[in-house]
């Protein structure tokens, strides 16, 4: 049974390979001058002002939050999905209270705001 | 040794090195790596221990959801980021050992059960467990309690975090 | 397991890599084609007949470019993001399958790297895994606006996701099956688009924003965000990230057609199981138009307005879908 995962392994390992492959491809035969104006943040050819990066908005980790309840709710809704035939109405109902629930904390951050963008 | 027990063992030292840099490096964000490369030989152990349903599932979640939120929290907190303070505790030469010691009883207390040393061979197991798992999820003899509670407890965690970051934007802006 | 069928895996996964690579160099042109076809432009056509030896012109300029990196970047993450960037797009689709079984030199062999019964999910977690990379670039290029884009691309894939994950779901709601080749399979009778056009599209849209195509490549606005995530990339890591772009352009096609469209199946597949790799190839290019074309002629979305989508109509209207195909697949009895 674990063999049948091994052609993943396999093509893991490809994929990893090309990628450094490609990075020393151009390590190798790049040229390397670099030069103080060449290193420094590109902005535009302005000068670079303030620091490079700095706090970001409150609402990107709301985001990551909200993402997190609902990707655990695709993980629940899955094996469902595979045999909701099999369990017929009672795992319907089951489900469709599961989903219910976890929509109210979708409105309630609906009605809160979160996900208002300015 | 079989191959499988190799990788099993490779993969567990990679794991454990990675953890112990997460809470020795220094930069926030070289932590917040090293927790993934952790998560990551969690889940590759799941799959040399033949659960490839939980080694996707831990990549999913673990590596796909919280730990973007971990880094995104890194890149909230930027102020604090490369505090130039020790990360290693000024005991640490006691409490290491102390570690190491209440690991190897715990090991001491746990080899005197007879599952303990038992190998189970579980590279064999069909792929039935999916449906089994979503099986027992509806079911009332199974976890459709658990399944029922899960769902209202991802809710208050929900509700706690928008409410406590709207409050500071709030605040804020 | 013996050491022929390891050299089997270890032949078609090489073999999937170079189509994936190659395939990406030729989408560069096919894009740049039609783009100036329907901007009446001739397009690229001094690089060998019609152009086509341009990939490997810019493939070798790349090469032999310099590559900067900024004074203040994360040397070891700035050098690993790109890569982390590219595995992810060249793995996604060693899933999906291409044909039944073909008999080549005696011997029966599979049109398909895996056939593994969590399918579906393995492409979730490769997808929530490529987010790495485009945020690390942000974050250790030091820049403000790299990190910015890195930031903005990072969440509109995950918000994205979400409706993404819910489309995939009614396939496997259709097929009671998990594996791509049985979801494939499934469709003998009907393409699920017909049956389920609505998942179709939520999974097109979606699949767009998740690899930051046009309309939504709104991180790497280059009015406001100079080029995004890979400001301050040049050279062969530049290249890895433009190559990831295009693949991951490919594998959304490839999936798409794989649950929706019926795959590799086609008139008289089941007579001549090798036909099927070129009727997933057709379907693939025309797929792939549709992209090109979009980007042709929609104007990018406002990103407020690009979040605000995801979340409070699509993200609804996936889980809604998701429900209502239960319900009428048990009630109906499909």
């Amino acid at each position: 049974m674990l063999e049948k995962y091994l052609p993943l392994a396999i093509i893991l390992a490809f994929a990893v390979f090309i990628g450094f492959f490609v990075v020393i491809l151009g390590t190798i035969f790049g040229p390397r001058r670099p030069t103080e104006r060449k290193s420094a943040p590109y902005e535009s050819g302005m000068i670079p002002y303030g620091p490079g990066t700095r706090r970001m908005n409150v609402s990107y980790y709301l985001v990551a939050v909200l993402f997190i309840l609902f990707d655990i709710e695709i993980v629940f809704v899955l094996p469902w999905a595979v045999i909701f035939r099999e369990l017929g109405v009672p795992g319907l109902v089951l489900m469709g209270i599961f989903l219910v629930v976890l929509e109210v904390a979708f409105v309630y951050a609906w009605k809160k705001g979160a996900l208002e963008w300015e | 040794m079989t191959p499988l027990q190799i990788v099993f063992l490779l993969v567990a030292a990679i794991t454990l090195f990675s953890a112990v840099m997460v809470v020795s490096i220094r930069g926030m964000m070289h932590a917040a790596l090293f927790l993934v490369l952790t998560l990551m030989g969690v889940a590759f152990m799941f799959a040399t221990l033949g659960s490839r349903f939980f080694a996707i599932i831990q990549i999913l979640v673990y590596i796909g959801s919280i730990a973007i939120l971990i880094i995104f929290a890194v890149m909230l907190t930027r102020n604090i980021m490369d505090a130039e303070v020790a990360s290693l505790n000024r005991g640490w030469w006691f409490f290491a050992p102390l570690a190491l010691l209440i690991f190897a009883s715990i090991v001491l207390v746990l080899s005197s059960w007879s599952a303990f040393a038992t190998l189970r061979d579980l590279s064999s197991t069909s792929g039935e467990n999916i449906l089994e798992f979503g099986k027992a999820l509806t079911d009332p003899n199974g976890f459709v309690i658990p399944f029922e509670v899960a769902s209202v407890l991802l809710v208050a965690a929900m509700v706690g975090a928008v409410y406590i970051a709207m409050e500071r934007r709030g605040g804020r802006g | 397991m013996d050491g022929a069928m390891i050299l089997e895996w270890v032949i078609k996964s090489i073999f999937l890599i170079l189509v994936m690579t190659g395939g990406f160099a030729y989408v560069t042109l096919y894009e740049r084609k039609v783009l100036a076809r329907i901007q009446v432009r001739i397009g690229p056509n001094r690089a060998g007949p019609f152009g086509v030896l341009q990939p490997v012109a810019d493939g070798i300029k790349l090469i032999f470019k310099e590559e900067l990196v900024p004074a203040k970047a994360d040397k070891l993450i700035f050098t690993l993001a790109p890569v982390l960037t590219v595995i992810p797009a060249l793995i996604i689709t060693a899933v999906v399958p291409w044909g039944t079984e073909v008999t080549l030199f005696g011997r029966t062999i599979k049109l398909y790297l895996a056939d593994i019964n969590i399918a579906v999910l393995y492409l979730m977690a490769v997808t929530s895994i490529s987010i790495y990379g485009i945020a690390l670039a942000g974050w250790s290029s030091n820049n403000k606006y790299a990190t910015l884009g890195g930031l903005r691309a990072t969440a509109q894939m995950i918000s994205y996701e979400l409706a993404l994950g819910f489309a995939m779901i009614v396939p496997v709601m259709m097929a009671g099956s998990m594996s791509l080749v049985d979801i494939v399979e499934s469709q003998k009778p009907v393409w699920f688009v017909f049956v389920q056009p609505l998942a179709f599209l939520i999974y097109f849209i979606a699949a767009l924003a998740e690899i930051n195509r046009s309309p939504f490549d709104m991180p790497e606005a280059e009015q406001e965000l100079t080029a995004g995530y890979h400001t301050e990339y040049s050279g062969m890591k530049f290249a890895l990230f433009f190559m990831a772009e295009y693949i991951k352009m490919i594998a959304i096609s490839m999936i798409g057609s794989s649950l929706f469209l019926g795959g590799y199946r086609g008139p008289f597949v089941d007579q001549l199981p090798a036909l099927g790799p070129l009727y997933l190839f057709i379907k693939v290019a025309i797929v792939l138009f549709v992209i090109i074309w979009i980007r042709a002629t929609l104007p990018r979305i406002r990103y407020d307005r690009l979040m605000q989508f995801g979340w409070k109509v699509l993200f609804p209207l996936a889980l809604l879908n998701v429900f209502v195909t239960g319900v009428v697949l048990i009630l109906v009895g499909g």
